[in-house]
């Protein structure tokens, strides 16, 4: 097998078995309600851990996807709730607001040429910031289009429900995959995370995929903002703190490579669904306190940083050797 | 050394600071005002130097760490873990000293873990320290039981809110520990090594250098310096708050390193600008309290802060900012001024 | 290597009779009167260049004579200050690499600016992958990419990644790339720095069916030999100004260096080591020495006041043993004996203490500290080996610094100059420096005056000589031969990873030297 496919392979093996001993324990966790739920409650940290891998797989790191969901969910509440009107011209507004946002975070990142980590730090004390200031509370949602897309669903052999939220984001995955892997500006992210000075002088628009690159990590982050306010019926300035490095975790777990260059957005879906997986199991079991879920995210991500480690450096060496016999 | 203090002096750093707090000063008149009661000095700029002490200190640990090209983000988890250390030694009546060194002991151990990772496993430092992290509170949280321990040790309440010479006791242990750990890094070749390290981690291999026991040994003392800053904040609250103890204040020790100007990629660094870096932060939380904007403003000014700092320190704007002022004179150049013999 | 060469695109092109008379009707791309400068430094002066079709066109000059600003200038990487580019007549202005490639300007930089995370396809086509239904057409890539690079005979599987192949093949695919891409320029910006000499070979045969096809090739090397070999016409820089441009056959190589040099060859060579009678005292044995994998087992006593030069090709294990005694790399098998006493080396830092010094080949990655002073660059390994404790203290280190500065000609505008400011050839001596602070008995030279100018190059070679004639070992791997013979008072071969030979006396000169590396070759063909 392709090296760089390994990873991945780990992710979903580990995440079949662990879903398996689950079972093994708790027979109730095999039934597609459960499966539903996990794609409904986990529907904003995929949408905003698919924008995660791009920027990760480019070689950046976004640390505002958690303050722009915040920002977004206050701004389409604030809209639709005190401004009245109607939720999908609010989600117009909101996604092209979050996608100026990141764009101009790209921008800075490439014409400033600073590092990501500094610039998207600003972004998140920016977003917060903004949300804090429009509302200090949460603020309801009560729009009759809002109960409408929660009552839509599909129901699964089972009795198990694949929500409208549940479904964009397998949908976000799905467009994710596709343009990361099937279009020019997919190659042009992989491109800039190998080597950014090779992908320049080989034609790559570094300055508009960067921009590109960012603009799309925070249209996902908007659009998980609008996701989180669907599933909460309100916009809250705090929601989502911190979910930045859940979905890096994410991202990581997931097969991609936190130096760029390698990665797959499928690997994501497989790394929001095992973090899901250990709450669920936190839940079925009752006895274990919530603090558990923490623990057993951070002895995940040191396993699979760990196994990216063996395998790069495996690969590295045959390199080498095969250098070296040349 | 005479030339670098003057030129320190006159570091942007510290013109921004003066720049803060006379800002402060012309939305709060009384914001200059130190008052002299029960043995200790009381006021605003006080209070400056007491609340911005925990994140000086854990700038103070993230500076060397960030010279060698690193990061550590779990400094504000660590904060956690050792503050539930120090308050569950207080309330099981542990020695004084045990109460003390055990939570450092812990700290050092975070440290020594994330050191190597980075350093013995050559992991990213960004993924490496993200791992603790995550786990870290986690870790807090399972030694605090999930709640929130208090506790009533007169040591512990003395570290967090005593004084000493009239200055709060957080700001006394801050401005030892600057001190401290600048002599040791200028002193000796430690901080040669480091900014070395930083700057070519190759070459320094090449070099002898014995990089791998240094970065080792700077990422314990950052774990160190987290845990100072747990038991103060631990001592402050009299209590081990697990989920908010150092919450986001990694990110506060890191933006207070960049602005001491130690450059994210690594070299060279100072350990005093960095902790001046920290006062400014808190200088501008303290303006906006005492000046009556509300509290939300204080991210966005901090966004606005970073975005001055990395358009002065742009690698592309700076020398056409600095043709414009000319702040500096131009760089020497080799061909002109070639030895003769 | 494919027989039949057909062009990809005879339309773009061209398929006329490569001229060498340089008629105009032949030019393809004309620089005229090119300024730039950064800062008040002027690297390009009003320098004029033309490329003319099925022609090799060598660009020469010393370190900051130019080169790279000019085809920096050419291929939309900077933008001219003063001065005109046409192509084909037509004069164009480009901002970007992008517009440069559409207007058929290909360019191969030194170290193969490639994706090396990406797949051979990807390196092929990105920035212009066939689309279909608005998604990149895999199946067309793939049999396009094969396609390609049959002509340049090479069947690989090109879904692999590029950092599976080997330096000469990536090389292969980089030029593959330049040339279905642009098709009228084709840039080489040192493209044999890296490669042994069968892949050199491999690669002058592309270059002479691409020169056949009609494109104008531009080749910028340091190796004159391979100058004479290829080019059809050599323009020479120096100092940001034009010296001359010349066709191959008007030009001897005194005539072409002094071009470069801009005065007569200030290092005369073969002023043999002297004498063949051995070196006083043994120093060190190398007994069994070796590393599975790395470097086979070898013998080698070293004497105090000898050079050893060490010849053989690239990745015939030199580097490799190189770090082997260095401790960089530990040995697995055999010791070392330094004075009859047995020593480990598990880390440089070992090594080191023995009072042995490095000068690595890659001077860059493995050696300056490019941020740090000129004085702390020289101090560092002296520091390093008193530990950190013993801090040297600003005087004393101004004190060593400035000592060498003066005794090995290092040229700063002061100490406190940041080290990365300097040319690769004061470089080089900072380095040299940098070990004879701590008062070696040893040291090992990695390319020494690799990438360098001719003028630090002869600096160099004294000092070897000299440091020899005070009583130090060295050992100097070098690929240039005539350097090699020069100071060396034995010669040892390197050999798939194997010493196998070791020449003295009057053994030592290029002939033999070739032999014993390319013994293996007659030993293959038997």
């Amino acid at each position: 097998m392709n090296p760089r496919y390994r990873p991945l392979a780990a992710t979903t093996l580990i995440f079949v078995i662990a879903y398996g001993l689950c079972i093994l324990q708790y027979p109730g966790m095999w039934s597609t309600r459960i499966l539903g739920n996990f794609l409904t409650d986990n529907a904003f940290l995929g949408i905003a851990a698919v924008g995660a891998t791009f920027v990760i797989i480019s070689g950046g790191i976004d640390l505002s996807i958690g303050a722009v969901i915040g920002l977004a969910g206050v701004v389409v509440a604030v809209l639709v709730s005190h401004l009245g009107l109607h939720p999908i011209a609010a989600f117009g507004i909101v996604l092209t607001m979050s996608a100026l946002f990141g764009a101009a975070m790209g921008a800075v990142i490439h014409f400033l040429q600073v590092p990501p980590f500094i610039v998207t730090l600003a972004g998140m004390f920016l977003a917060r910031g903004l949300a804090s200031i429009l509302s200090q509370d949460s603020i309801p949602i009560s729009h009759p289009f809002y109960k409408t897309i929660m009552d839509l669903y599909y129901r699964l052999p089972g009795g198990g429900r694949l929500s409208a939220i549940g479904l964009l984001m397998l949908l976000v995955f799905l467009i994710g995959g596709l343009i990361a892997h099937r279009t020019r500006f997919g190659s042009y992210v992989y491109a800039l995370g190998g080597n950014p000075t090779s992908a320049a002088l080989m034609g790559v628009p570094t300055g508009p995929v960067t921009i590109g690159i960012y603009a799309l990590s925070s249209l996902l982050g908007g659009l998980a903002g609008i996701v989180y306010s669907l599933y909460t019926s309100a916009g809250y300035p705090l929601a989502a703190v911190g979910i930045e490095l859940d979905s890096i975790a994410a991202v990581v777990i997931g097969g991609t490579l936190l130096t760029g260059g390698y990665g797959f957005v499928f690997g994501t879906l497989i790394g929001v669904m095992l973090q899901g997986l250990v709450q669920t199991y936190i839940v079925f079991d009752g006895t274990l306190s919530s603090w558990w879920t923490k623990i057993a995210i951070g002895v995940l991500l040191f396993l699979f940083i760990l196994l990216q480690q063996l395998v790069f450096s495996a690969h590295k060496a045959g390199t080498r050797l095969k250098k070296a016999a040349a | 050394m005479r030339t670098p203090s003057v030129k320190r002096l006159l570091s942007p750093q510290l013109v921004a600071l003066l720049g803060v707090l006379l800002f402060n000063w012309i939305v709060f008149p009384g914001f200059f005002d130190v008052a002299w009661r029960d043995g200790r000095l009381f006021g605003s700029l006080i209070d400056v130097i007491n609340r911005g002490a925990p994140v000086a200190i854990l700038s103070i640990g993230m500076t060397a760490i960030i010279a060698t090209r690193g990061v550590d983000l779990s400094v504000g988890a660590v904060m956690a873990v050792a503050g539930a250390v120090a308050a569950t030694c207080a309330v099981t009546g542990q020695p004084v000293i045990i109460m003390l060194l055990a939570p450092l002991a812990v700290g050092m151990l975070c440290g020594l873990w994330n050191g190597f990772l980075v350093s013995i496993l050559s992991i990213q430092p960004f993924v490496a320290t993200l791992v603790l992290m995550v786990a870290g509170r986690g870790v807090a949280q399972l030694i605090t039981e999930g709640s929130i321990v208090t506790f009533n040790d007169p040591v512990l309440i003395f570290i967090g809110t005593g004084s000493f010479l009239g200055l709060p006791m957080p700001a006394v242990i801050a401005i030892a520990l600057m001190v401290g750990a600048h002599l040791l890094v200028r002193r000796t070749a430690i901080g040669l090594f480091i900014e070395a390290i930083g700057v070519n981690r190759s070459a320094a291999n090449f070099t002898a250098l014995r990089s791998r026991s240094l970065v080792l040994a700077i990422y314990a003392f950052g774990g160190v310096c987290a845990a100072i800053a747990g038991t103060i904040a631990a001592g402050d609250i009299r209590g081990a708050d697990a989920n908010n103890t150092g919450l986001w204040l990694e990110l506060d020790a890191i933006l207070a390193v960049v602005i001491g100007g130690t450059s994210l990629m690594g070299g060279r660094f100072s350990i005093p600008l960095s902790v001046v870096g920290a006062l400014i932060i808190q200088a501008m939380n303290t303006g906006i309290l005492v000046s009556g904007f509300p509290p939300e403003f204080n991210l966005i000014v901090k966004a606005g802060l970073i975005i001055i700092i990395l358009v002065l320190q742009s690698a592309k704007l700076a020398p056409a900012l600095h043709r414009i002022f000319k702040q500096r004179p131009v760089k020497p150049s080799i061909q002109t001024s070639e030895k003769t013999g | 290597m494919p027989t039949d060469f057909r062009p990809a695109d005879p339309g773009s092109v061209g398929n006329r009779p490569p001229e060498t008379s340089g008629a105009d009707a032949n030019v393809v791309l004309v620089a005229k009167g090119i300024v730039k400068t950064f800062g008040n430094h002027t690297a390009l002066n009003n320098v004029d260049l033309a490329l003319h079709a099925g022609e090799v066109h060598a660009l020469l000059g010393e370190n900051g004579a130019g080169k790279s600003t000019l085809i920096k200038i050419i291929t939309g990487a900077y933008t001219p200050d003063h001065g005109e580019i046409s192509v084909d007549g037509v004069q164009v202005q480009f901002t970007t690499p992008q517009q440069a490639q559409s207007a058929g300007i290909g360019t191969v930089y030194q170290e193969v600016n490639l994706l090396p995370n990406m797949t051979v396809i990807d390196n092929l086509f990105i920035g212009r992958q066939p689309r279909r239904y608005g998604l990149v057409d895999r199946k067309k890539m793939a049999r396009e990419a094969h396609r390609i690079l049959s002509q340049y005979g090479l069947d690989i599987d090109v879904h692999a990644e590029l950092s599976t192949f080997s330096v000469a093949v990536q090389q292969i695919i980089a030029i593959a790339r330049a040339v279905e891409l642009s098709g009228k320029v084709l840039i080489l910006d040192e493209p044999t720095a890296s490669l042994d000499r069968t892949e050199v070979e491999k690669l002058f045969e592309i270059v002479r069916r691409l020169k056949a096809r009609g494109l104008a090739i531009v080749f910028i090397t340091h190796f004159l030999d391979q100058v004479f070999e290829l080019s059809d016409r050599i323009t020479v820089l120096r100092n940001g100004r034009l010296v001359g441009s010349e066709t191959i056959g008007d030009l001897d190589r005194t005539s072409l260096v002094r071009m470069m040099l801009g005065k007569d060859l200030a290092f005369v060579h073969a002023e043999m080591a002297a004498d063949d009678t051995e070196p006083s005292s043994p120093l060190m044995h190398f007994r069994d020495f070796g590393r599975s994998g790395s470097v086979n087992p070898f013998d080698l006593t070293i004497h105090r006041g000898e050079v050893i030069g060490v010849a053989g090709l690239l990745g015939s294990g030199r580097t490799e043993m190189a770090r082997l005694m260095f401790g960089i790399d530990t040995a697995d098998q055999g010791a070392l004996d330094i004075d009859g006493q047995k020593i480990c080396l598990r880390a440089p830092q070992d090594a080191v203490s023995q009072g042995f010094g490095f000068c690595p080949e890659d001077r860059k990655v493995d050696g300056i500290f490019g941020d740090l002073s000129v004085r702390e660059n020289i101090i560092i390994a002296m520091q390093a080996k008193l530990g950190w404790l013993q801090a040297l203290n600003r005087d004393e280190q101004m004190e060593i610094a400035e000592h060498f500065i003066e005794a090995l000609d290092i040229r700063t505008a002061s100490d406190d100059l940041p080290v990365k400011l300097l040319s690769g050839g004061n470089q080089q001596k900072v380095i040299l420096a940098r070990w004879l602070a701590t008062d070696p008995r040893f040291l090992i030279l990695d390319e020494p005056t690799r990438g360098i100018d001719v003028g630090a190059h002869a600096e160099i070679v004294r000092m070897i000589s000299r440091l020899r004639e005070d009583g130090l070992a060295l050992i100097v791997i070098s690929s240039e031969l005539d350097e090699i013979v020069s100071y060396s008072s034995r010669v040892v071969v390197m050999r798939d990873r194997s010493l196998v030979a070791e020449l003295r006396g009057a053994e030592i000169n290029p002939s033999s030297i070739v032999r014993a590396i390319a013994a293996q070759d007659a030993e293959a063909a038997e």
